[in-house]
């Protein structure tokens, strides 16, 4: 038994207990900072399993923004769970066994865990993207060039679906939905606490250094639009919930935030466009420049920076829309 | 088997705890929480498809030979984004729902429905 085996199964058996506690927790408070645990074994699990670029998302995503999003939303409704039924728990219990009993049985026609020759591996893509990439689009880091370029359209697809789910926040509890009146709550505010608030101010500037230092070494290292979404949305909210909402939208407007929501998927849709005029295919970035890598090149920063603008600016219009419930109730 | 199967068999019981939560609670934010449970066993059950033994992370340098495969950690890198978008839809329909019927168990809500 390898090292590598040793810490897989521990960081697993974390994982499983982590998360029957999760689901046996009637307080849910604790059991949404539980789940904030869990996220962050996952990126280990991540770094582990040499998806580094997942694993950043998911320290940046499950442990902030998530666990932000859903402490928002316990403290909009009640963070108490009622007792469970014995004649509900029985169903779900049967169903869930049954399920894993098939998913464990079907498990016997996959491929050994971690061998080299399973269909994944042999697949000729396999090759198109770890060797061909080097000549076609010249960035060392190949997740970015399948991200950005390979399977742009992809993504395009992603980022539709985050600009409808900020969209649909702000239909649901924006001011679209409730007239707004920033109420001053009477009670002590976080930034009342003298080491928070310096502490907070201090690092403000080096996240979102780092955000950007993300976004524009995502070519090289680990990170890109996504990474480096989430980490300036993370700064503004960590912004917002020390210095309070009213200060944070003296930063950064609302207005501006919703007008920079569509702004990234239109350049993402631009850059397509642009691709087309110039007589290539949609997306194809090789026309953006007389040579080839170096139009690919434009091309992913363009499009990653449009990821980056969109991720951000949906992911804190969220909070805002949270806490701006909170302060209105 | 075992020594080849484990992981998966780890992540099967992860999901399946996710979706044990998910069909028996009543209340709507722990269903979402048990939602992001199952989801994070998806998540790693694609990522573990694409390891192999003695990889590294797929990006190129001279001095490394075999990498690990691109593509499940891409379309998990943005599934992880768009499954927080989704969150926050659902976590301000269950705030909704909350305003209008003062309460995010299921079972309530259907009642207070049925009852005129």
């Amino acid at each position: 038994m390898t090292v590598f085996t040793l810490i897989n199964i521990s960081l697993l058996a974390i994982l499983v207990a982590t998360a029957l506690t999760v689901s046996r927790l009637r307080a849910l408070y604790e059991a949404a900072m539980l789940s904030a645990l869990f996220s962050l074994v996952t990126a280990c699990l991540f770094v582990l399993l040499d998806a580094v670029d997942v694993a950043f998302t998911e320290a940046a995503v499950g442990v902030g923004i998530s666990t932000v999003l859903l402490l928002g939303g316990l403290a909009l409704t009640r963070s108490r769970e009622a007792v469970t039924p014995r004649r509900r728990r029985l169903p779900g219990a049967a169903v869930a066994i049954l399920a894993g009993g098939t998913l464990v049985y079907a498990s016997q026609d996959l491929p050994a865990f971690g061998s080299a020759d399973s269909p994944v591996q042999r697949h000729p893509l396999t090759d198109t993207y770890l060797h061909q990439s080097q000549e076609d689009i010249g960035i060392p880091n190949t997740v970015t060039s399948v991200l950005a370029s390979y399977r742009g359209l992809d993504t395009l697809g992603e980022l539709l679906v985050v600009f409808t789910a900020g969209v649909a926040v702000l239909a649901l509890l924006g001011p679209l939905a409730h007239p707004v009146d920033a109420r001053r709550r009477d009670d002590l505010d976080l930034v009342d606490y003298r080491v928070l608030r310096v502490i907070s101010a201090m690092l403000m500037p080096f996240i979102l250094l780092f955000a950007l230092y993300v976004l524009f070494h995502g070519d090289f290292g680990p990170g890109g639009g996504f990474q480096a979404g989430v980490i300036f949305a993370a700064g503004f909210v960590l912004y917002g919930l020390v210095f309070g909402l009213d200060k944070a939208q003296q930063v950064v407007p609302r207005v501006v935030l919703w007008a920079l929501i569509p702004f990234g998927l239109l350049l993402y849709l631009g850059v397509g466009v642009v691709n087309m005029l110039l007589g290539g295919s949609f997306l194809d970035y090789d026309t953006l420049s007389s040579d080839p890598a170096a139009g690919q090149h434009l091309g992913i920063l363009l499009v990653e920076s449009a990821i980056g603008i969109t991720v951000a600016a949906v992911m804190t219009t969220v909070f805002f829309s949270f806490a701006n419930r909170r302060a209105t109730r | 088997m075992i020594g080849t199967h484990y992981v998966y068999w780890l992540l099967f019981a992860l999901m399946m705890i996710g979706l044990y939560v998910v069909i028996s609670h009543g209340n709507l934010l722990k269903k979402l929480i048990g939602l992001t449970l199952f989801q994070v066993g998806v998540f790693l059950f694609f990522i573990s498809i694409g390891k192999v033994d003695g990889g590294s992370a797929p990006i190129v340098s001279d001095d490394v030979e075999t990498y690990s495969h691109p593509l499940p950690q891409v379309l998990i890198l943005t599934a992880i984004v768009v499954g927080v978008a989704t969150l926050a839809v659902g976590l301000g329909l269950a705030v909704r729902i909350f305003e209008t019927y003062g309460t995010v168990e299921e079972e309530d809500v259907l009642e207070r429905d049925t009852t005129p």
